[in-house]
């Protein structure tokens, strides 16, 4: 295996010497959440619940895009998608979603045409290639995803491409954190801060909110060794009484972010009401287009019909999303929704909650296999 | 090539010699306009089984995969009898990739290894390909004599003969440029038991090599990832490295090597998850064990795939009797196809039907089947 991630920052010697660290630190249960569903993924996928004490429990927070993107925008992306003079492209991850009725996938089957694209300047390409076609992006992502969506936009104008535009589900993280401190219901004391979100963002938006809601916050990356680091901070905080901001993904974060990335973002996006599926309208947690590039607004361009969205009335999606429940607490999980038949999009994508659980640890249940 | 004297031509010159009765016509003897030959791309004639089929026969597949068996020229080959104490096994497999040709092969060398890795992870000896060609209105034929001198190389290293053949052409549009069919017979030993049932707790097991480089390799082939590496695919026949691990797990009547499989579509995952659910039997693997070479890794990483899903075409893993892992494990290395392979895991009595990974950390985490297409992630 590659010797800087095996050895790195997956070494198992160090893994373990920050798991002591850990233990030796933590006298009573804490609940910390982390944010990205690229964490709750590397949690999973490495078994690190395992090896943490079992006071540590991780709730896991809403930052999979894909998963918090609205019932009604994946509808209008099926409809525009089935429209006969388009080409639709998105993130892999999106494709497999559930709408109302079917999925983009099942459009694709249909005839329409919809591709997988790596990044929106892919989608740019073939607008400019088809001419004649109009090409629409799901622009869908936390901060992480933005400024290579408005570069898109920017670029399509200095080219002069009008036959290009993005369906644009922009969500933003703060606010979604101060709606999960705000509730009545919350048992978050804790934050992994989402290490990519930061890297263009920069952590300074986070102060206020540690400070109000006396809740430590650490940026945290996605290796084993960085959330390790991330939990280990958090719990020296909440042990220590504190509530600060720390950076524990400093060979990528600073405290400004990527101002270059910044600017582009707030040059072509203005901030808006969104609503989160699962969750609910969290008021100014979404960025869309500016007017001034009003015509790249693909809900814009095209006249979606009045859509009446149906969820499926099994998922707690929502619940997950809001880290009131864990996965395997929905009587669904792994019966009637799985990842080849999902009834929620925590249960679709590479980043949600309920796939990292079905994927990596269902009916882990022989307690022998941890001595082989 | 002779001008051909037809009827039409016959008519035409006569039509013309009586509408212009006053004036004379210099006879030039009968005449048509000659068909084009369409040597350079395939047009639906190719298909129709006339002379555009026939020239194509002759030109591509008579020249490149020319045996005794083949020549035969008859609606079926006739084959020699096998012998009484063996089996006979068959497989057939579609290759539909794109694009048809990636570092370290191309469809006509996947079409071949693809048949011949089947029928040889069954324990079998491959003795016979045969070959159905779809091709698509507008081909290169030069591209199809490519791939088809291509499967003849494949097909020589792993000593089969394509023994029948057959095109159709589908109009543009409708195909891929190229697709192949292959189906193979080979025979094995009536006394050999080799399946994915017989997996038996206590097995070692190993993979011949490290994993997802033809995966790998297509994506990059595509070309639509935006970066290049010097990645190959691994697509090989595997029968000989088989036959010498077979041989090595000779135990008297027995062989100590009860399950092979190729881990092709679903990658290492999938295979050992079916083999599993066929034999009943749990299954842990390493993660320190298992070879990825680091191009790999990166790959993966960068696009959220996990190199246990990845597809491969000359890796095979093989169920192994703990007594005789050592003999075996020395005949797969001498092969060149085998020179990396490791002893991945072992067959346990525990969570049956289920597949573990220990991580290099020391936890334990669940492999599942592939679930649907490989998705690259977002950020």
């Amino acid at each position: 295996m590659d010797t800087k991630l095996r050895y790195g920052f997956r070494d198992a010697r160090l893994v373990q010497a920050k798991i002591r660290q850990i233990q030796k630190l933590v006298t009573r249960p804490w609940a910390i959440m982390e944010i990205c569903g690229g964490q709750t993924h590397a949690i999973k996928k490495f078994g690190l619940d395992q090896l943490l004490p079992p006071e540590i429990e991780f709730i896991h927070g809403p930052g999979c895009p894909v998963c918090v993107t609205s019932l009604e925008l994946v509808d209008k992306a099926l409809q525009i998608a089935s429209l006969p003079n388009v080409i639709f492209t998105s993130y892999g991850d999106m494709l497999r979603v559930p709408g109302s009725k079917g999925d983009l996938f099942s459009v694709k089957a249909n005839g329409g045409d919809v591709r997988v694209v790596y990044s929106p300047l892919d989608s740019l390409k073939i607008a400019q290639e088809n001419p004649q076609k109009e090409v629409v992006f799901f622009a869908i992502g936390f901060e992480t995803t933005a400024p290579a969506n408005a570069m898109s936009v920017l670029q399509a104008e200095a080219m002069g491409i009008g036959n290009f535009s993005l369906l644009v589900s922009h969500v933003c993280v703060p606010p979604a954190m101060r709606a999960i401190l705000g509730s009545p219901s919350n048992r978050v004391q804790g934050f992994l801060a989402a290490g990519h979100v930061c890297t263009v963002m920069g952590y300074w938006e986070y102060l206020p909110i540690a400070q109000e809601y006396r809740v430590p916050i650490v940026v945290t990356g996605f290796e084993p060794l960085d959330i390790l680091e991330g939990v280990y901070r958090v719990v020296r905080q909440l042990e220590g009484g504190m509530h600060e901001v720390e950076n524990a993904y400093s060979r990528l974060v600073t405290y400004e972010g990527n101002q270059a990335a910044q600017k582009v973002i707030n040059q072509v996006f203005e901030v808006c009401d969104r609503k989160w599926r699962g969750i609910g309208m969290i008021p100014k947690s979404g960025w869309k287009l500016r007017d001034a590039y009003r015509k790249f607004d693909a809900e814009h361009r095209f006249d979606t019909q009045a859509i009446e969205t149906q969820e499926s009335p099994l998922c707690i999606a929502g619940l997950v999303l809001q880290g009131l429940k864990k996965p395997y607490e929905c009587s669904a999980f792994g019966i009637l929704c799985t990842p080849q038949n999902p009834l929620g999009a925590t249960m679709v994508s590479s980043e949600g909650a309920c796939a990292a659980y079905y994927l990596y640890s269902r009916n882990l249940e022989s307690p022998e296999t941890n001595h082989v | 090539m002779q001008p051909i004297i037809c009827i039409h031509g016959i008519l035409s010159l006569l039509k013309q010699t009586m509408s212009d009765d006053h004036q004379t016509v210099d006879f030039l003897g009968a005449y048509c306009p000659l068909p084009l030959t369409h040597s350079e791309q395939i047009v639906i004639g190719h298909g129709s089984g006339g002379r555009l089929t026939h020239d194509l026969i002759q030109r591509v597949f008579a020249t490149h995969l020319n045996n005794p068996l083949l020549d035969q020229g008859d609606d079926g080959v006739v084959l020699p009898a096998i012998e009484p104490e063996s089996e006979i096994v068959v497989s057939t497999d579609s290759h539909v990739i794109s694009p048809i040709f990636f570092p370290g092969g191309d469809i006509g060398k996947l079409a071949v290894c693809g048949t011949v890795n089947d029928i040889a992870v069954m324990g079998a000896r491959p003795l016979y390909l045969t070959a159905g060609f779809i091709l698509e209105e507008g081909l290169q034929v030069e591209v199809l004599e490519y791939v088809v001198s291509s499967m003849a190389k494949a097909a020589e290293e792993a000593g089969v003969a394509i023994v029948a053949g057959d095109t159709k052409v589908v109009e543009r549009g409708k195909g891929d440029g190229i697709f192949i069919n292959t189906s193979g017979i080979g025979v094995r030993p009536r006394a050999l038991q080799i399946s994915g049932r017989n997996a038996r707790v206590g097995d070692q097991i190993i993979l011949s090599g490290p994993l997802g480089e033809h995966g790998v390799a297509v994506l990059q082939a595509r070309g639509d990832l935006g970066f290049l590496s010097d990645l190959q695919s691994d697509v090989a026949p595997l029968n000989h490295l088989i036959a010498e691990a077979l041989e090595a797990g000779v135990r008297g009547q027995e062989n100590a090597i009860h399950a092979m499989r190729d881990p092709t579509r679903g990658g290492l995952a999938t295979t050992l998850n079916e083999i599993a659910r066929q034999s009943n039997v749990g299954i842990i693997i390493y993660e320190a064990a298992i070879p990825i070479q680091e191009t790999v890794i990166s790959v993966c990483e960068m696009l959220g795939f996990d190199p246990l899903y990845m597809a491969n075409e000359g890796k095979c893993v093989f169920f192994v009797d703990p007594a005789s892992t050592d003999r075996v494990m020395k005949a797969i290395q001498a092969n060149k196809y085998g020179a990396q392979a490791a002893v991945i895991g072992q067959v346990v009595a525990e969570h049956p039907q289920k597949v573990l990974l220990k991580t290099t950390m020391g936890s334990t985490r669940l492999v599942d089947i592939l679930s649907g297409e490989l998705l690259p992630r977002i950020c």
